[in-house]
């Protein structure tokens, strides 16, 4: 294809190299993070003893299993260059819609549908919003956050404690191998973490949302059906907080309208730190994983260092603002 | 008569005048003001003076909101102003000294001041997108409000700080003649020079406005100081009117309320087109609807919801794409009939 002898042979011999290192770029964010995971996890076990038992890291999996569960439905909506802002708040009603319900003697299992489904449709309904009518993201999942949380306020403001046998019978199940613990609510954040990455790695529908985050315009006049995927993105990300919600409701045991309060900046500082971009199209569902766990570990680093919470939110804050400006200083040089 | 209708202001308006005179079925004396102890006194006024917070906030959202930017972290500055001023007045050796109380003002304003440049650090500078430029400090916000009270509330008992939120001057609260000094000062600012053109033309279409040699960076930049400087005006108001500092529930969830007011004034989402005048009787009428759920009796927690309804109606009738929808239908039946 290249006359061989002319210059043109030159730069190809040097594009060579480029193009074999470009994806060692790609994954700097997700290096990053996996490196301060291993930093991080090294101090807390130097600093205090205890921390080096495994089953400190199953309990980040056993107290985060509801936020996994939730920022693999954001990675979701981000990857195609949308937001969530939604998600705490609909982790919320979950909570409350399962409390009451449960209070009133419905059977488990007909309320546990009934609240997937309430909170998939209402991602369904903002996704519409957003595609159809032309709604920019943050502002239709914005409201879509006062109106759940409005909801939360008229069913009650009181906090309501769940007492149905099945619900807590859930809860309390502790699975045991060699002597450690995790509870079904991880089992249940792994499975649909091992879901979202194989859906958007091997799938047509997972090639298409990061198209559709890669470039609107390009994936439109390829033929991809832009409607539908973001409009899935979004009803996903309402399925993934509906079940959020009710993993918190067996962590809790009670559904309260403050629950899940500031959840959808965990979620989003878990997706970024993860290293997937913001403006979407590039990131992954592990490296997600990575950034719960790195949250997760600065939970836990914070209660053995005996600080006060507010240092979490700090904590949080500055760990995004770095990462967010990682993201832009490798995307720059690309 | 059609120009009236027609005008930004005009549905705002009713909604005012019609919540007004719901109020008045409720309780006869609500339009009554009366003038006590030299005080003008009565709902009308306790609804002014109640909206002054959010009046600030919304002045500066809607600038914000003009160059097509947000800012979440308002509520967190408003915090952090409150709590530093507390912290400041209730070190001081003599309370009621009206320098120590200037020093504390100037303190919490200087540090609004910094968080406004650090918003518009990270979007006009950094080009993050605002939504997440501003969560950062919106979350960090709280933390960092929460670590200056130690995570109590700072009660005070300064009478010179108490005038800001809760004093009156010629009869009339001060919080409402600072509010309308600012906003009166911002209006002419905005609407006598280029600056309020400017704005719209950043918000309207950044790249065209780039191309016409104007310098967007700055302008968006100038919009998140002054919203901050308008949050922490009024976290000095919320604190000064309760005589103390909340670094959890100072300003919670304002941002909705903000938006909201925005949204009600005419002010587009999207950025480019806005109306201080609008945001201003917007925060109104939001003020007169939480006191008219008080008056009707109405849960208070169905307050939330009726507000989300709100906004998602507005936000429908602002997008263009479902305004064709709407008139295409419409069109549609009339050639039927």
């Amino acid at each position: 294809m290249i006359d061989v002898g002319t210059p043109g042979t030159a730069t190809a011999v040097a594009r060579v190299p480029l193009s074999k290192k470009r994806p060692q770029k790609r994954h700097i964010p997700v290096l990053a993070t996996a490196a301060l995971f291993g930093l991080m996890y090294l101090v807390g076990v130097v600093s205090y003893p205890g921390f080096s038992d495994t089953q400190i890291l199953l309990n980040i999996f056993i107290d985060n299993a509801f936020l996994l569960v939730v920022a693999v439905g954001m990675t979701f909506v981000i990857l195609t260059g949308g937001i969530d802002l939604s998600v705490g708040a609909v982790v919320a009603l979950t909570t409350m819609i399962s409390a009451v319900l449960l209070r009133e003697n419905w059977p488990a299992g007909a309320v546990l549908p009934l609240v997937l489904l309430v909170g998939t449709l209402l991602g369904l309904a903002m996704g519409c919003i957003i595609h159809f009518f032309e709604v920019p993201p943050f502002i239709a999942t914005l409201a879509g956050m006062f109106l759940a949380r409005g909801l939360c306020f008229v069913i009650s403001d009181a906090s309501i404690p769940i007492t149905n046998s099945t619900w807590t019978g859930i809860a309390d199940v502790r699975i045991w191998f060699g002597g450690f613990r995790i509870t079904i609510s991880v089992v249940i954040a792994l499975v649909v973490l091992l879901i979202g990455a194989f859906v958007l790695a091997y799938t047509r529908f997972g090639r298409n949302v990061y198209a559709l985050g890669g470039n609107q315009q390009s994936a439109m006049l390829m033929g991809l059906p832009v409607a539908r995927t973001r409009v899935a993105v979004y009803t996903i990300s309402g399925f993934c907080s509906a079940l959020g919600g009710v993993l918190v409701s067996f962590y809790m045991s009670s559904g309260n309208s403050l629950h899940a309060q500031g959840m959808e900046l965990d979620a989003i500082a878990a997706v970024v730190i993860g290293g997937t971009v913001l403006a979407g199209g590039s990131g992954y569902v592990f490296g997600t994983v990575l950034g719960v766990l790195v949250l997760g570990v600065i939970q836990t680093l914070i209660t053995y260092a005996d600080l006060n919470s507010w240092w979490t939110r700090i904590f949080i804050g500055a760990l995004l603002f770095a990462f967010i400006l990682l993201q832009r200083v490798v995307n720059r040089r690309t | 008569m059609k120009a009236v209708v027609r005008h930004r202001l005009f549905w705002p308006a009713v909604m005012l005048v019609v919540l007004l005179i719901g109020n008045t079925f409720y309780s006869p004396s609500f339009l009554k003001v009366t003038l006590r102890d030299g005080h003008f006194y009565g709902s009308l006024v306790d609804i002014l003076r109640s909206a002054t917070p959010l009046a600030l906030v919304a002045l500066g959202m809607t600038v914000v909101i003009a160059t097509a930017g947000i800012d979440l972290s308002v509520g967190s500055v408003m915090a952090i102003s409150g709590a530093t001023a507390c912290l400041w007045i209730s070190e001081l050796g003599d309370q009621n000294a009206v320098g120590g109380v200037l020093v504390a003002v100037a303190l919490a304003l200087l540090l609004s001041l910094v968080l406004g440049v650090w918003n518009g650090f990270l979007v006009a500078a950094i080009g993050i997108q605002p939504i997440i430029a501003t969560l950062i400090l919106m979350v960090a916000g709280r933390g960092i409000a929460q670590l200056i009270t130690g995570g109590q509330i700072i009660t005070v008992n300064s009478s010179p700080y108490k005038v800001i939120g809760a004093g009156y001057a010629l009869a009339i609260p001060v919080s409402v003649i600072i509010v309308a000094v600012f906003v009166a000062v911002a209006a002419v600012l905005v609407r006598r020079s280029a600056l309020g053109l400017l704005v719209e033309s950043v918000g309207g279409n950044p790249t065209a406005s780039r191309l016409a040699g104007i310098k967007s960076a700055r302008y968006i930049w100038i919009a998140y100081v002054f919203a901050g400087l308008c949050a922490g005006i009024a976290g000095l108001i919320f604190s000064s009117n309760v005589s103390s500092a909340d670094g959890n529930n100072a300003g919670n969830l304002i941002e909705l309320d903000a938006i909201l007011a925005v949204v009600i004034g005419g002010t587009a989402l999207t950025g480019g087109r806005f109306s201080i005048a609008g945001s201003i009787l917007g925060a109104v009428v939001i003020k007169t609807l939480d006191i008219t759920i008080y008056t009707v009796g109405v849960p208070t927690s169905s307050t939330l919801l009726f507000k989300a309804i709100v906004v998602i109606a507005l936000c429908l009738a602002q997008s263009p794409a479902f305004r064709a929808k709407f008139a295409r239908r419409r069109s549609a039946a009339e050639a039927t009939a």
